[in-house]
């Protein structure tokens, strides 16, 4: 087995002996003889580093992925390229092994790589304040909930049916606990409709631009129906399409939350991922978790810390703004120097591709015969097509001509639905065999 | 003689100056990125994006070159300390050693490319590595089932607590109140508000632990549960826990596990034997999983066979043909993650649990105990120690004799730690300790590091004088003006004020630093 106690017997010995004790078990003692474990866990006997490996190894090919299988798959999670120079800096192991920055004096690395995370994230959402990271995209769209029911003292939640399915299932999980309620808006050919009959007036309403269907949203019309009705407009964005369109926060947006994986991190099978959150400043003492502030040290040099703490868990308690404690803080510094690396013209180049190629495979299931189109508004960097048979067949006969055709959609969003992503690393080639493969699938 | 091998002060420094932010390195018209030749037709933005929705101009972001951006960075994590520069004791954090080979398991691409959405008949390894890490989990834990969603302790601890009000609702019932220890992590009550309840917090006895007398008090039929950490934020063994888990049965209340603390009881007790019904695990701290500078974690929650229906889903099982699939519990709460959880850091949490084995998992509770205690006696003497018996994996000590002779606070004790080349224990925590310095040495670090540790402590306490109020003063920055940064709160740098503004509209930015969006 492999152990990483550095204790020899002898020093076990000495230890021991210097409080008095004959055995490690004695240590134990205060645990009540009725609650020890009699018996050894019953797991595997501990294996050397090589045999840890193999065995990883063994389950990591168990996955069709990667270069054997050309991703066209979205909905949340996209496959972009990640340059050497995020994925060797990021994980240096001062970043990786360090904890919350809670001695700010020895902490100004994580802090100040926060401090510019805050910054670009603030200035991709085109609002003056970005908190430090939450969980992932569904998690900062609950987080915006709250934010939106406490500013608002109001507990009913418009949320179009365009943001992500998955991510209105978390919000309505955790609205059990805070008693709010999620009132769907409908989408009409692939935008929201805002016609609600009169109910009780909302916290906040919700729209995702693009889309879950990839469709850009009307966003002037929901700041319309949030102002007439008194609420929060929480936007939720995709960090790579910000780099062609206006931003959120221009367009009238209270609240921006977004899924980061985008800007930095592989698709890693979900997770870890990052929850990008955005916010005015008359909502600073609302923002859930750290929030990274410039100051000032005794002999005046500029420094970063941790600010506004009394929102937070461990001085407010039962009055926090949220209960988040540890987040996301490596995959937001991942997401910090991917966006410098990309930087200005870098961003808006990404964007651009992802159109392009998305355009390109969107043109070419068209002219599938049986491929419709599921929706008309315009998208951007994903699409969704209606197919002549289930698309969860498709997608496992795809695989076999070694494709990741898409994401079959919710039966919310009518039959047959298949959700097609493409990224700037599709190249022309690919994308015409894909349209090869789905064209004899499909016939 | 063996030098310490967790002691930092070598760490030559090149100087004092601050780093200019990503920002101030900005040339325009530099860049650092290239995309791969795809052949795609190269239309123009106009082409692509209807005009109300394209922007006018190019987000503005740093525009800096690769060998600058990565200098950077570089030197921003030369201004960080981490576990694997030397000992991090800071209590109720487990921030034991990372092993690399745990990195490798997280980096292979057979893991890192799988997409979350591809069918299970494309993921089976991805769905194995699952299952086999939750069920090793709920062996672990004494438990029957497990959801890997949650992302992060205090969500599992939401998860948790939904939990218990689905199975409340199940019986018919709505109670309203859950019990907490005045020695809780805050977490802990912020989620019971979350979760929609509200929190009875019973005191601590002169022992350290829960008050059961007090506790029976509390406890009525409108009590949902109890959530505690045991051992418990003071390191102490929750003695009484069986009596405390039939009372809280006894009203029809469920029991919550914080485990927090699970590093000292791997192997030699389990929450489920102890009466636990719901479980949270911080797979960051007890399974080495690295804490990346505050998260990703990642923090499953085990649950008894009677609240196994209400597991959020889907949940990877395995299937009859002998593979492996998704399933959604009968009665589940719904999903809490937008896709399965902090996938990566599961895999991580796998491969040391293969690594150490059983066997090897109750040696790591075994040195983390020895460690605790054997510190603790160490700095009987130097320190008040306000619950003087065996404890855990942790222990806490106080800073009062310090502050009585020379006015030396908890505060000045942990940066002066600094100072001695180690991170500073939790200071402050658990609230029921006045001047608390919480210390968790862990099992990695040696006997070697742990003299080195009380030896500075010790003189620390020793050589107390006003001028502790001055540590650090070998940091690369020393102490800072927190009032300031809460006063004028400056959360980007487009919001500080700009030193000599040039023209009207900088002075504008000055007063109102939103005025530009």
């Amino acid at each position: 087995m492999t152990s990483f106690v550095p204790h020899t017997d002898a020093e076990i010995d000495e230890m021991l002996a210097r409080l008095g004790l004959s055995s490690l078990d004695e240590l134990f003692t205060v645990v009540p003889e009725a609650l020890r474990l009699m018996r050894p866990l019953d797991l595997a006997p501990g294996m050397g580093e090589p045999d840890v490996a193999a065995e990883m190894g063994r389950l990591a090919s168990a996955n069709a992925t990667g270069a054997g299988l050309v991703c066209f798959a979205g909905g949340g999670a996209y496959d972009h390229e990640v340059p050497a120079a995020v994925r060797r800096v990021a994980f240096r192991s001062e970043f990786v092994t360090a904890y919350t920055p809670y001695q700010p004096e020895v902490a100004q690395g994580v802090l100040q790589a926060l401090f510019e995370y805050q910054t670009l994230v603030s200035r991709l959402a085109g609002l003056p304040i970005a908190n430090a990271s939450l969980y992932d995209g569904a998690t900062a769209l609950v987080e915006a909930g709250n934010l939106a029911a406490a500013a608002t003292k109001r507990t009913a939640l418009w949320v179009s049916a365009g943001v992500n399915p998955r991510w209105r299932e978390v919000l309505r999980t955790f609205a059990v606990g805070t008693g709010h309620s999620v009132v769907d808006l409908p989408l009409v050919d692939g935008r929201t409709s805002f016609d609600l009959d009169e109910g009780e007036p909302p916290a906040a309403v919700v729209v995702a631009s693009p889309n879950h269907l990839g469709c850009l949203e009307e966003t002037a019309e929901a700041r319309r129906v949030a102002t007439e009705t008194g609420a929060l407009l929480v936007v939720c964005v995709d960090p790579v399409a910000a780099g062609l369109l206006r931003t959120a926060g221009s367009q009238g947006a209270d609240v921006v939350v977004g899924e980061g994986q985008p800007l930095g991190t592989p698709l890693s099978f979900g997770g870890p991922y990052l929850g990008l959150f955005a916010c005015g400043l008359e909502q600073v003492r609302r923002v859930p978790g750290r929030l990274v502030g410039e100051t000032v040290d005794v002999d005046g040099r500029r420094a970063y810390v941790t600010t506004l703490r009394t929102r937070e868990q461990d001085i407010r308690r039962e009055k926090a703004t949220s209960n988040v404690c540890t987040n996301q803080t490596l995959i937001a510094v991942a997401c910090a120097l991917q966006l410098s690396w990309l930087g200005t013209t870098g961003l808006r180049e990404l964007a651009l591709r992802c159109a392009r190629g998305t355009r390109f495979a969107r043109e070419a299931l068209l002219a599938i015969d049986g491929v419709e189109p599921l929706a008309g508004a315009p998208t951007l960097r994903e699409f969704a097509v209606r197919l002549p048979l289930d698309p969860a067949v498709v997608v496992e006969r795809m695989a076999e001509d070694g494709f990741l055709a898409g994401i079959p959609l919710e039966p919310e969003y009518g039959r047959d639905g298949l959700l097609v992503a493409v990224t700037e690393r599709r190249t022309r080639a690919e994308i015409e065999a894909y349209a090869d493969a789905m064209e004899k699938v499909v016939r | 003689m063996t030098a310490p091998g967790g002691r930092a002060t070598s760490i030559p420094l090149l100087g004092r100056d601050e780093e200019p932010t990503v920002f101030e390195l900005s040339a325009p018209g530099r860049r650092a990125w290239s995309f791969r030749t795809t052949g795609v037709p190269e239309w123009s933005a106009e082409e692509l994006v209807p005009p109300e929705h394209l922007a006018d101009e190019p987000l503005p972001l740093a525009e800096v070159s690769e060998r600058d951006l990565v200098a950077h960075y570089t030197r921003l994590s030369a201004r960080q300390y981490s576990v694997d520069l030397g000992a991090y004791p800071l209590g109720s954090c487990t921030m034991k050693y990372n092993p690399k080979l745990c990195d490798d398991a997280a980096s292979l691409p057979g893991l890192t490319d799988a997409h979350p959405a591809a069918p299970a008949s494309l993921t089976q390894g991805w769905l194995e590595l699952l299952v086999a890490l939750g069920e090793s989990l709920c062996e672990i834990t004494g438990m029957a089932d497990i959801t890997l969603q949650p992302p992060a302790g205090a969500a599992g601890e939401l998860t948790g607590l939904l939990l218990m009000r689905a199975w409340h609702d199940a019986q018919g019932r709505s109670p309203t109140k859950v019990v907490i220890p005045d020695s809780a992590h805050g977490t802990n009550p912020a989620s019971v508000t979350l979760g929609g309840y509200t929190t009875v917090t019973v005191p601590s006895d002169d022992r350290g632990c829960v008050d059961l007398e007090a506790l029976r008090r509390a406890l009525d039929d409108d009590v949902a549960g109890i959530m505690l950490t045991n051992p418990n934020t003071l390191g102490l063994f929750e003695e009484d826990i069986a009596a405390i888990a039939a009372a809280v049965h006894e009203v029809g209340g469920l029991l919550y596990y914080d485990g927090a603390n699970l590093n000292a009881i791997l192997g030699v007790t389990r929450p489920g034997d102890m009466g636990f019904d719901i479980v949270h695990m911080n797979l960051h701290k007890t399974f080495a999983v690295p804490h990346g500078g505050g998260g990703p974690g990642a923090g499953p929650v085990a649950v008894s066979e009677r609240l196994a229906p209400f597991l959020p889903g889907p949940k990877p099982v395995r299937t009859d043909d002998g593979g492996f699939g998704w399933s959604t519990p009968e009665r589940s709460i719904g999903r809490v993650h937008g896709w399965h959880g902090n996938a990566l850091a599961l895999a991580r949490a796998y491969s040391y649990i293969l690594a150490n084995g059983g066997d090897g998992l109750r040696r790591v509770a075994e040195a983390a105990v020895l460690n605790a205690n054997w510190l603790r006696d160490r700095l009987r003497g130097s320190y008040a120690i306000p619950f003087d018996r065996p404890c855990m994996h942790e222990c806490v000590v106080s800073a009062t004799p310090l502050k009585k002779a020379a006015g030396v606070k908890a505060v000045d004790v942990a940066k002066r730690l600094l100072e001695e080349g180690f991170h500073a224990p939790t200071t402050y925590f658990p609230l029921v300790v006045d001047e608390a310095l919480m210390i968790e040495p862990t099992e990695t670090e040696s006997p070697q590091t742990l003299e080195a540790l009380a030896d500075a402590l010790a003189r620390i306490a020793e050589e107390a004088s006003d001028e502790d109020h001055q540590a650090p003063r070998t940091t690369p920055v020393r102490r800072l003006d927190e009032a300031r940064a809460a006063r004028s709160l400056i959360p980007t740098y487009d919001a500080r004020p700009h030193p000599e503004p040039e023209d009207d509209e900088a002075a504008e930015t000055l007063e109102a630093p939103s005025a530009r969006y």
